[in-house]
This record gives C-alpha cells, structure tokens and sequence, in this order.
C-alpha cells in the first residue's frame, strides 16, 4: 500500500532568528532548514539522517505543524495544511504524533501513566472517564507494559518502559503519521534492540508512516524505506535505503559511512575510509555555493560559487544528490566504505 | 606482554541514601604495556567506576571493600595523597567525556598546559609553551598560538577534546584512562578524534582503557576488549575473539541486539532490564536475563574460565577447566 504521497513539504525554509545589541533586535538568522522539498509515502518509513545542527529535527517539526515554516507549503493527504487556523488543525494533530528523544524529560513527573496517555483523548475525543481507562490500559498492553501501570508515576519506569510510555500516547489517538524523533539515543543498546522491534510491529499493526530522525546512519538503515541525509539546513541525498547504502554518492553521504563504526573488527579495519576535515560550520553564516565545501576533499573553485540542485541520477526520481561532481567523483572513487 | 596496571579482585561500594550500591563485584583485569583495552559496558556496569579506581579517582562515597590495584606493581591504596598526586599528573591521566568540565574556564589553554609541564617536570616557562605548541600541533590542532590564546568556551567540542588530548599527552603518561571521549561528538568528528588517539598511542607506545558503551566503535579501536554486567567483568579477550566467538551469553545477546548496516533481520533483544545493584541478583548476575540459565547459575557465582587469552565468567565453560 506505499505509493501515494502522505506528508509533502515543498520548498521549506525555517529561519530562527538571533537577537542582540541593547535594543535587543534581530541581528541574525540561523538558517536551519533552507529550501528542502521532502515527501514521505503512506506506509513508509523515511529515515532522516545527519549531525547536530543539520536541521533535521527542526524539519521534521515544521513538517507536523509543532513550529511554524518561515515559507513553503506543507501537504498532508493531498491538503494543504500550510496556513490553517488551529480549529481546522485539530484533526491533523491527531493524525500527526511525536515520539520525542529524552524519555526522561518528556513525561510530567507528577502526573500518574493514566492522565499522561489519556489526556490526548480528553482533548481530542472527550471521552468520559471509563473509556479513557479502557483506552489506556489497551494502550499498556499494546506497547509490552502492564494495564495497572497507569495508576503510577514516571518515576516507576526505567528508561525503556518511559519510551514504551511516549509511544502509548502517540498511539493512542490512532494517528496515521509518528514522527520519531532520536527515540533510542538515550537509551542502552539492549533496551534500543527492543524498541525499535517494538516501533516495527506497530507500524505493521497499523499501518502507520514514520519519519524517523537520528544521527545514527546503523538505526536509520535498519528502520528506513528511504533514507535523506541531511548537512546544515540542506538535503544533500536521498534514495531508497539499499540503493543508499550501496551506491553513496554524495561525498558527505561517504564521509557519513566511513566515519560510523562497524561491529565487525576485520572491515572495521581493513576497510578504506573516507576521511573529512573540520567540524560542521554554523547555519548562522553557511558557506557559500555548495555548503560541504569546506570539508570536501573534492571539492573545486566552482563548489565555493555555484550551489548545486538535486540531480536525479537515475532518471526516475529515486536517487538524487546534490553535488557537482558525484559522476566524477563515483567514476574516480571506486570503493565503497563499508566494504573491503 | 608487561602489564602497565593490575587490578585484583576489586569490590567496591557506593553508600547512598537508598543503600548501599555494589558498583563492583571483584573485578579482576591487566593493563598491558602499549594496548588500547576497552571497557564496554551499559549503563550501571561499572566501567566508569572500574576506570576511575585505577587513579584513586573514586567519589568520597565510594568504599572499597576488597581487593587491591598495583600500577607498576607499586600498590595504589597504599600511597600517600602525595604519592598519588604525583602518579596521576605523570603516569595516568584521564580523558573525560565533557572537555569543559576538566579545563579551567578562566585560563587560557596555553597557560593551563604549561602548568601542567611546569608542575611536573620543573622546566622553565619558556621552554614548557614551546613543547605545549609543539603538542597541539601534534593532536591536529594547526594554529596552535590562537589555540594557546584561546579559552575554552571559544573553542569547539572537536577541538576542545583535542586539547584535552594533547594535556594528557604531554607527560607521556604510561596509561591514559579515557571515559567516553568521543561520546557527546558528531560522528564524523569522532572518527578524527579516534584516528589521532590511535596514531598517538603507537607512537609514544602508552596504554589506553578506553571506556564505552559503545561496541562497534570498540571494534574500530580496541586491541582486547572487556566486557562489563552489573559489576562483573564477564569476559576479556582479543577484540577479534570477542567479536567472532563470543563466549558469554550477555556478550552474545548484546551483539546481536546492535542494528548493523546492511542486516534486515529482526533484532535479538534480550529480555529484561540491567538489575538494581542496590540489590544485585545472587550467584551470576546476568542469570534472569539469561537463556542458558542453570540451576548452579543461581547458587554459585562463576569462576574465570580461560580459553587461551579469551577468559569468561560462566558456568557453561566449567568442562574446559581453569
């Protein structure tokens, strides 16, 4: 059933501003997403891959409505959902969950399981007290916890029942769209193995869409139907997940590869590494032209000028990449970084 | 191979409101001349604790219950404040996760790393910035004067641990005890932290208990790895013998419970969560959560049993003797 378009952002820009001086005006904008086009398939999970200040979590915030685009257009089944007043938002909030990242400082520490999960529905369908209990406890069971869990407190639960806590209550308007943001990287990774199983069997339950963000390429390759990787505010790649992680091109996509330890000591080793220099520079003030430019190693005269476009590479939308030289680049450069 | 630190059948406690927390249920490991061994380990193991003891850098609520540390076969409990002050500036120095909590944030890097020279090594001022710049070079630092001018704040979270790399560095310490360097860094920063640490390390030949939670990144590193549950050491071998023939059933189920590029498999997670050591399980501690469990597993805690250089701490190897 994947194929028609869920969640579309078209052109999407998000400036935050910086204020400074006595006045305390604007002085500045970071430019955390800059002009990405972005559609996510009923059914499918798109992994959004990159490193802090990428702008992938601000991204998929704009995408839900959680903040506001600083311009572009956001479609939801077809609809645009862009500049709708909050009456007519409603429903789409239901639609559209968040499972954020820090299970620790999500959950009101005060407030027992059952008034945590059970208050979307007070909201959303102002059910009467019984139902609400019902619907939790089926929720606890649903996410592998117990339905006496809810006469407890946050506290109660160890890291991983906390996050089994924030996916009950994303769960429990019967969303179509989770937006998991970074839902394991707080957690150990035994507890992760059982998360991400978790999120797996649910998405199949119920036919759910995710847009899963992390900056772990491991989690997002194992979770993902597509796979976009993100360098500060900009989509440099995206393609479905094999074809991803078979044929990198983007020189950032490599670097990404080769930089991700692998558990296995023999190709962890042996394997050729592409090495990149620096740190990401600040969305304040980005490079000019092509934004990698300043720590790619390929890069020429015309990469400080000229910002590339997505190119589609196979000529039927499933690869593209923005960089000037990745036909040269993969014509030249023929290993790959997780291979020996 | 010389063995650079020994820890003996360490136990140690933390005393706390709730009770007393058995951190360590004696530990036993070497620290051999020129290797980068990996403590690996999930939260609570403690592997942090472990690292730290080696230094006498315990909190004050720590008690050791038994056991002993030789460092250069010279016994570290038995050493003044002094004695151990000394050790730590000039033999062991500690690589933290958060560069800025160990720099001072109102010195200049330049001044702070020539005391650390000047303190110890009783050089003139001179000379003492000439080797700091010489080693901030060395770390990849490449404008090493606007480095030495700077405060910490004004660099970078790559940089900063470059510097807290190159003050470890510039005594040539014989055990460098780092505890998740890399942790709070962009992947693609901590492969450069990694490749500098490990071309360091073979250069000046010192010993690194590299502390992680990390298993794939100790498979990119690590020349042995041991691995840490619930305050037991459950085995310690070559990074290769660990990796292709894991002996412990944890070490087993942790490696196959980490998402690998390429593997479309469902993940194997194990059941249950890391036990309170506020009240650790009796005999092994990993038998509620093991598969293989038997019925000694909860009466008797296991003994180190060796294969070669590969030792496990598990009644299913008993047959293959001591």
């Amino acid at each position: 059933m994947m194929g028609k378009e869920l969640l579309v952002g078209e052109d999407i820009v998000k400036l935050f501003p910086v204020r400074g001086g006595i006045l305390n005006r604007v002085i500045a904008h970071v430019r955390a997403v800059d002009h990405v086009d972005i559609a996510i398939k009923k059914g499918e999970t798109f992994g959004l891959v990159g490193e802090s200040g990428s702008g992938k979590s601000t991204l998929g915030r704009v995408l839900i409505r959680l903040i506001e685009p600083t311009s572009g257009r956001i479609y939801y089944d077809g609809r645009d959902i862009t500049g709708i007043p909050k009456s007519r938002m409603k429903e789409y909030r239901r639609l559209m969950q968040i499972v954020p990242q820090d299970p620790y400082s999500s959950l009101h520490p005060k407030k027992r399981i059952l008034d945590i999960i059970g208050e979307p529905l007070e909201i959303h369908y102002k059910l009467p007290r019984s139902e609400i209990k019902e619907r939790v406890a089926e929720m606890l069971s649903k996410v592998g916890l117990q339905p006496d869990h809810m006469y407890r407190y946050p506290h109660q639960f160890s890291g991983g029942q906390r996050q089994r806590i924030m996916i009950a209550r994303a769960l429990v308007t019967e969303p179509e769209f989770l937006l998991l943001d970074e839902p394991t990287s707080a957690l150990d990774v035994s507890v992760q193995a059982r998360i991400l199983n978790l999120l797996q069997e649910l998405k199949r339950e119920y036919g759910l869409t995710y847009l899963l963000i992390s900056h772990n390429i491991a989690v997002v390759d194992y979770m993902s139907d597509v796979i976009g990787v993100m360098y500060l505010g900009k989509l440099v790649e995206v393609a479905s997940r094999d074809e991803l992680i078979d044929r990198p091109l983007h020189p950032y996509t490599r670097a990404l590869l080769s930089a991700i330890p692998i558990p296995d000591p023999k190709t962890a080793r042996a394997r050729r590494k592409l090495r990149i220099k620096g740190e990401p520079p600040s969305a304040l003030n980005p490079p000019k032209g092509c934004r990698f430019h300043t720590r790619c190693p390929f890069a020429t005269e015309r990469c400080m000028r000229e910002e590339p476009r997505l190119e589609d590479v196979n000529g039927d939308g499933r690869h593209l990449v923005a960089c000037h030289y990745w036909r040269d680049i993969e014509e030249e450069e023929k290993w790959h970084p997780l291979k020996t | 191979m010389p063995v650079v630190a020994r820890v003996e059948d360490l136990s140690v406690d933390y005393i706390t409101l709730r009770g007393v927390v058995r951190v360590l249920n004696g530990v036993s490991i070497d620290v051999r001349e020129g290797e980068i061994l990996a403590l690996v380990g999930e939260t609570g193991s403690g592997k942090t604790t472990l690292g730290l003891s080696i230094p006498r850098l315990l909190p004050p609520n720590a008690v050791v219950r038994s056991g002993k540390i030789l460092f250069d076969g010279v016994d570290v409990f038995k050493l003044s404040e002094d004695e151990v002050r000394e050790l730590r500036g000039s033999k062991i120095t500690v690589i933290f996760q958060e560069p800025r909590i160990s720099l001072n944030p109102v010195m200049r890097i330049g001044d702070q790393l020539a005391e650390v020279l000047e303190a110890h090594v009783g050089i003139d001022k001179k000379t003492a910035y000439g080797r700091v710049e010489d080693m901030l070079r060395k770390v990849g630092l490449y404008d090493p004067q606007r480095v030495m001018k700077s405060y910490p704040f004004e660099l970078s979270g790559g940089m900063a641990q470059r510097v807290m790399i190159a003050m470890a560095m510039l005594l040539s310490p014989r055990l460098i005890i780092a505890d998740e360097p890399t942790s709070a860094l962009d992947v693609t920063v901590q492969a450069q932290i990694i490749d500098l640490m490990k071309e360091l390390i073979s250069s000046y030949r010192t010993s690194v208990l590299y502390i992680t939670h990390d298993l794939a990144l100790v498979a990119e590193i690590a020349d042995r790895v041991a691995v840490m549950y619930a305050g037991d050491i459950v085995e310690v071998g070559d990074v290769y013998d660990v990796f292709y023939d894991p002996l412990h059933p944890y070490t087993q189920g942790l490696l196959e419970s980490i998402p690998k590029i390429g593997y479309r498999g469902k993940l194997r997670a194990m059941p249950g969560e890391v036990p309170s050591l506020l009240d650790p399980p009796p005999a092994c501690r990993f038998h509620p959560r093991c598969p293989f469990v038997m019925d000694e597993c909860r009466k008797v805690k296991p003994k180190a049993y060796k294969r070669g250089d590969h030792v496990v701490l598990c009644h299913l190897y008993r047959e293959e003797g001591k």
